[in-house]
């Protein structure tokens, strides 16, 4: 139960939305795109989010495609998960998504909101970093298309909202990896994701639980192409090279992440090869 | 725009088991709330609020959904099945025959769910079960009795899907 | 003893609420809305241990629709259920995060909430003891300052003034420190576990309205209809018969509902508008939080035994942790205290459990009473030690399994009458687990398969006066009306009794309709619906009820068949004689009363009354334990095959196995429900489960998202429950308990095989890939 009242609008173009935005906004208002809502409405009941306006996002058009154009795979923000899975365009993003929450959740969550959440997984962005996606993002003054790691890396604009992704068609069927480990239940949080693919013959992989943020490290995937070195050897120097602090919390200690880590090299290792 | 709520109570038309009803709603009254509270559709149960039980799944245009995630407002365009339509369901008979009930709080969400998969999955294998069943928790059971009820209404519909099919050759 | 034939006893009668339950027409509750009911909300304390220096309500009373906030110093008295410790609503200082310090009624339960939100407590912030270990340090911080001058409600518990301990219970059997001395091997070792939570699907709640003729009606989720009158009548000064309570089913209890928490707080709220129906109802962050939970547990546990392995002499010390307040947590100091040797024969036996105060959320009983707990140390010793003396495990529990002839830690002697085989038990669990002596297996793939068993033993730790009535009364068509006050939270209760009366009365299961719901002011008074007590009291009751009415038709169809009550049966829906069955008259011609062809009327509805009571148990002695504490000792044995996964640490649970001496088992699918539903439940709480704290003393994971049930599919891929009957005298149809005994042997089944597989002793919970990989490799 939200023990707060908001305002709720749907609507129909992208133009509407910016526009509703920016009049609630001038307001005062604390308003917020609500996409799935599943994130917006627990953090409401639980304290840790108060709103005075929501947009919903699943009103426009564009923002529920989801189709080939061209040699893009074109993603609308507000298309399910289960949608997404389902349709399989792009395998390595229906592995990692199909262990995103739960099915029943995941009719509910979107590909956008999940690139847009507070809560530092966002298990999405594993598989659009290693594929060069290009997200498209429309604010105040237009619509811009960003490439995805510049976007991972930043928060957007007040008013900005995600309306799309957009995958080379080339990179959708690589020969690709995902791997979650998580505490206990399948269903839960990571202590660490990873989601890989071979482009051109080199690995390319990005991770999601094993810092606060997701990332896909170059310096890393050099490490684990180097083919000079052993499996122990790249994990040991791929560890020093990681963004930032191990996450040290409730699913996992420093400690039990790294060794999970390491093991989930190993195995993407072992199944990439089997898969070349 | 299509809708918008900018007052605090609307009244908006809900479909439910094939019949419109108006509601008068907060825009922040879930849609759990809302067919509990206003409807008396009290077979959606509260249990998390959170998403990670299941105990509150209604079938929103045929697909099963946490309607404690939901709002009220967000489902004006849906078709919405609540267990109170489900009572000659061969899921629910099948609940009932393999003793998959004991205090049958999460009874509902399960039957709702597993409704949904047998129909969309009717050849679903034990991956695919899992894969569904996992969106619903069950503190008493154990789950192999559910297990064993979905089992059984498959097997059933697949001998029926079999005998129409020598029918009409 | 020859087998008598039995028309219902011993068949698997569908459950009579199964129905019901699949088209979601129950009302639990929550399902009862009522137009004009007030809602309430509890603000709940920021800090672990702190003085409450003020409390701001004016923020909270500008939120529109707020009727009434309620604080802490409207009712400053301690209650509670073994010692009074609790103010119901925080006063003066607040003992865990999460503690009320307010109750708001308002319209909707959106604005208590919102209200709840803008109370501004400040605080004055105390030392927070934070585990089971600190609270028995010598220093440690003082939780409860005034522990000298609590009330004791009832007996049986001994706290100790100037610490952290709520109850002491010791057991002084033999002469342990002698015996110690002589023993040829000896093994010590140390167990641990958090709090947790019971995580009852359905979300405790409360709603109390207060007539103006001083009647104070209560509709709870509550296994103690009873133990709530009294509470309100013992603190709140209300009499008795004017508090009536209504229980209608419940989403799952499993201990956790039989505390008495809500329903005082949704009185004082209540009072506070006028006596308005008020409800209160917990969200699940609530109710993980705020309301009672499972123990903690720190267990010391020493054993020895003499040159042919027979144990000789058992040393136990026990900290239960309570957490803020000792409730139920007081009682199961006591029961794990008097079951501490688990099912094995052992002269010499020292132990002192103490029910020990944390700034924790405070415990209540969870199925099985301390009972999963205890195993879990005890077995997991049992296994270490055969490990030492290089026994087969199997072997060296089946040399010192308890029998008839042998006696307990508090010295009931036992008998071929109340205990069960649990040799028997063993011998067949071994074979259904394909025993092959402990060895683990590779697979193919390369994970490692191990088997780990458990015994488990529990009395019925019921009150000595423990009881329950049955009512019978018959219905013009000759059927029966069955009212009882036993509480139906999933473990099939009504269905049970049904069957009780049907076979007494020779009549069908159709014709018998128990009443569902629990009204205490219609219903005769039942103890509690707890304990794996109520086939035993209850059933018992109802066969006394049954054959109250018996005795009464046989005397009005003495005189509609014009014969002496002594040469008549009755079965089938009939009165008859027994010597010309087909000279008879139908129930439901005499059931109100025999009406003569000349429209005289003699006798009247029959009406079968019926009582239980627990019979000669005694209270234990305080220095020795000594004393009757149950009626039965149900026994079983338990085992678990998992498959490891020596990479990952991960495992998977293949096989869980529960084989029990019950007694006669009324109804075959219920008892495996309910055994399958146990062991179940101890699987998912010892693979995963418990409460984590910050060094602040708040939890951090109070929703299912982050404290994470067993989920389908992560189950034991095969159950395979079997039963030993070993008839009870007592027992209605030679039944005994077994509502609660599925849960008690997983966790230690479960720890026994992962430390099979993994070479490595897992001594404490829960038994995550984390937890192993911590134990095995980090050596901690
Ligand atoms: C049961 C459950 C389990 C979960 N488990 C996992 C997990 O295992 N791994 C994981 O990665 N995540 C997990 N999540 C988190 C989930 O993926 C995120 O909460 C996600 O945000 C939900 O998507 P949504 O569409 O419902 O988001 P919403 O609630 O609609 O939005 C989330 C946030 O994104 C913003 N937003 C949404 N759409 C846009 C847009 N187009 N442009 C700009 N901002 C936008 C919103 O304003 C809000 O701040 C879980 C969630 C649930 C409910
Ligand atoms: S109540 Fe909706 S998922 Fe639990
Ligand atoms: S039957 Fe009780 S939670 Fe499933």
């Amino acid at each position: 139960m939200i023990s707060f009242d908001f305002e709720y609008f749907k609507p129909e173009s992208i133009d509407e939305a910016i526009k509703t935005f920016s009049s609630e906004w001038k307001l005062g208002k604390k308003v917020v795109y609500f996409s799935g809502g599943t994130e917006i409405i627990t953090f409401s009941r639980g304290g840790k989010l108060t709103v005075d306006t929501v947009i919903d996002l699943k009103g426009i058009p564009e923002c529920k495609v989801l189709e080939i154009q061209g040699d893009r795979l074109i993603i609308g923000a507000a298309v399910t998960l289960n949608q997404l899975i389902e349709s399989n365009l792009f395998p390595l993003l229906s592995e990692t998504t199909r262990r995103i929450a739960d099915h029943t959740s995941r009719n509910k969550i979107t590909i956008g909101g999940n690139l847009m959440s507070q809560l530092g997984y966002r298990e999405g962005l594993l598989p659009l970093l290693v594929a060069d996606a290009v997200v498209t993002v429309a604010n105040q003054t237009k619509i811009e298309e960003i490439p995805i790691e510049k976007f991972s890396g930043s928060e957007l604009k007040e008013g900005a909202f995600l309306t799309q992704i957009k995958v080379p068609v080339s990179n959708l069927k690589l020969p690709s990896k995902s791997i979650k480990r998580t505490r206990t239940s399948k269903v839960g949080y990571p202590i660490v994701s990873l989601a890989a693919l071979v482009h051109e013959g080199k690995i390319r992989v990005a991770f999601s639980g094993i810092n606060s943020l997701p990332f896909r490290s170059t310096v890393i995937e050099s490490i684990l192409n180097d083919k000079k070195m052993s499996d122990q050897q790249r994990i040991d120097k791929a560890i020093t090279k990681l963004p930032s602090t191990i996450t040290d919390d409730l699913l996992a200690s420093k400690g039990f992440r790294q060794y999970t880590f390491g093991k989930m090299l190993i195995e993407l290792n072992s199944v990439l090869e089997e898969k070349l | 725009m299509i809708s918008s709520n900018t007052r605090k109570y609307t009244v908006v038309s809900l479909l439910v088991n094939g019949v419109s009803h108006d509601v008068m709603i907060r825009s922040a009254d879930t849609l759990l709330y809302t067919l509990r509270e206003q409807l008396g559709l009290t077979g959606a149960k509260y249990a998390c609020g959170n998403g990670d039980c299941g105990a509150c799944t209604v079938l929103v245009n045929g697909k099963p959904m946490h309607s404690c995630l939901t709002l009220a407002i967000e489902s004006i365009n849906d078709e919405i099945t609540t267990i109170e339509s489900m009572k000659h369901s061969d899921i629910r008979s099948a609940f009932v025959a393999n003793w998959a009930i004991q205090c049958g709080y999460c009874t509902p969400g399960f039957i709702l769910n597993c409704h949904a998969l047998v129909n969309e999955h009717p050849d679903a294998d034990d991956e695919i079960i899992e894969e569904w069943l996992k969106s619903n928790l069950c503190r008493c059971t154990g789950y192999q009795e559910i297990k064993d009820a979905v089992k059984s209404v498959l097997e059933a519909n697949k001998l029926k899907a079999k005998e129409n099919s020598n029918l009409a050759q | 003893m020859q087998k008598e034939f039995r028309k219902t006893v011993g068949t698997a009668e569908q459950r009579i609420d199964a129905v019901e339950k699949s088209t979601g027409n129950v009302k639990y509750l929550g399902d009862k809305l009522i137009t004009g009911m007030l809602h309430a909300k509890v603000a709940t304390s920021t800090e672990a241990h702190a003085r409450i220096k003020s409390i701001d309500t004016n923020e909270a009373w500008k939120v529109p629709g707020v009727r009434a906030i309620v604080t802490g110093d409207t009712f400053p008295f301690p209650i509670g259920p073994i010692l009074a410790d609790r103010p119901p609503i925080a006063f003066d200082k607040v003992r865990y995060y999460g503690e009320p310090v307010a109750i708001i009624v308002a319209d909707y339960p959106y604005q208590a909430k919102q209200a709840a939100s803008k109370i501004v407590v400040k605080y004055e912030k105390l030392p927070v003891v934070n585990s089971v270990e600190q609270a028995f340090q010598e220093d440690a911080p003082i939780i409860h300052e005034q522990l000298g001058q609590y009330t004791k409600i009832i007996d049986n518990v001994y706290p100790v003034p100037g610490t952290n301990i709520a109850s002491h219970i010791k057991i002084r059997k033999g002469q342990f420190g002698q015996a110690w001395a002589t023993c040829k091997d000896t093994i010590t070792a140390t167990y641990s576990f958090n709090l947790s939570d019971h995580a009852a699907m359905e979300t405790r709640s409360a709603t109390v309205e207060i007539n103006p003729d001083g009647r104070v009606i209560v509709h709870s989720t509550s296994q103690s209809p009873f133990t709530i009158k009294k509470i309100l009548n013992q603190f709140f000064n209300i009499e008795v018969g004017k508090v009536i309570v209504h229980i209608p089913m419940l989403g799952g209890a499993f201990g956790g509902k039989g505390a008495v928490q809500l329903e005082p707080l949704a009185y004082l709220a209540s009072s506070a508008v006028g006596g308005k129906l008020v409800k209160l109802q917990y969200e699940r962050e609530e109710d993980m939080m705020t309301a009672p939970c499972h123990i903690g547990f720190n267990a010391t546990v020493k054993l020895g035994v003499n040159e042919e392995g027979k144990l000789l002499a058992g040393q136990y010390t026990f900290l239960i942790e309570a957490g803020a307040y000792s409730d139920q947590a007081a009682g199961i100091t006591r029961a794990a205290a008097l079951d501490c040797t688990g099912p094995y024969h052992i002269p010499n036996v020292w132990c002192d459990s103490y029910c020990m105060y944390t700034n924790h959320p405070y415990a209540t009983s969870f199925r099985g009473y301390g009972h999963p707990e205890l195993t879990f140390a005890i077995e997991r010793t049992m296994d270490q030690l055969a490990k030492q003396l290089n026994v087969d495990p199997i072997e060296f529990r089946l040399l010192n399994a308890i029998k008839p002839g042998h006696s307990t830690p508090t010295q009931s002697v036992l008998t071929e009458n109340n205990i069960g085989d649990t040799a028997k038990c063993m011998i067949r669990a071994k074979e259904l687990i394909e025993w092959n002596g402990n060895q683990t297996t590779v697979t193919e793939n390369g994970k490692i398969r191990a088997k780990g068993v458990s015994l488990f033993w529990k009395t019925s730790t019921t009150s000595t006066n423990a009881q329950a009535g049955a009512v019978l009364l018959f219905e013009p068509d000759g059927t029966v009306k069955l009212s009882c006050a036993a509480v139906e939270i999933g473990q099939g209760t009504k269905t049970i009794l049904a069957q009780i009366a049907a076979e007494r009365l020779k009549m069908n299961m159709k014709d018998i309709h128990v009443t569902m719901e629990v009204n205490t002011q219609y219903n005769p008074h039942q103890w509690r619906t707890v304990a794996s007590s109520t086939t035993f009291l209850a059933g018992n009751a109802v066969l006394a009820a049954a054959d109250d009415a018996i005795r009464q038709l046989k005397k009005i169809g003495a005189v509609a068949l014009q014969c002496s009550e002594n040469d008549l049966e009755v079965g089938n829906s009939r009165v008859y004689l027994r010597s010309k069955p087909t000279y008879g008259i139908d129930i439901k011609t005499i059931c109100l009363g025999y009406k003569y062809p000349n429209g005289h009327t003699v006798g009247g509805q029959i009406i079968g009354t019926g009582v239980h009571v627990q019979r000669q148990l005694t209270e234990m002695d305080k220095d020795t334990g000594f004393g009757d504490p149950g009626p039965w000792w149900s026994v079983g044995a338990q085992a678990v095959e998992i498959e490891w996964d020596e990479q990952n640490y991960t495992y998977e649970i293949l096989k869980a196995i529960t084989v029990m001496d019950g007694g006669t088992i009324i109804n075959p699918m219920t008892a495996t429900q309910q055994m399958r539903g146990g062991i179940f439940l101890g699987l998912s709480i010892a693979s995963g489960e418990s409460f984590e704290f910050n060094d602040k003393g708040v939890i951090q994971n109070p929703d299912f998202r982050t404290y994470q049930l067993m989920r389908f599919g992560e189950q034991p891929k095969e159950y395979i429950v079997e039963f030993v009957e070993t008839p009870n005298e007592d027992g209605p149809f030679g039944a005994r308990g077994i509502g609660e005994y599925g849960v008690i042997g997983a966790a230690s089944a479960l720890a026994n095989s992962l430390s099979s597989a993994t070479k490595t002793e897992l001594n404490k919970l829960p038994l995550t890939p984390e937890l192993i990989w911590q134990t095995r490799e980090v050596g901690q």
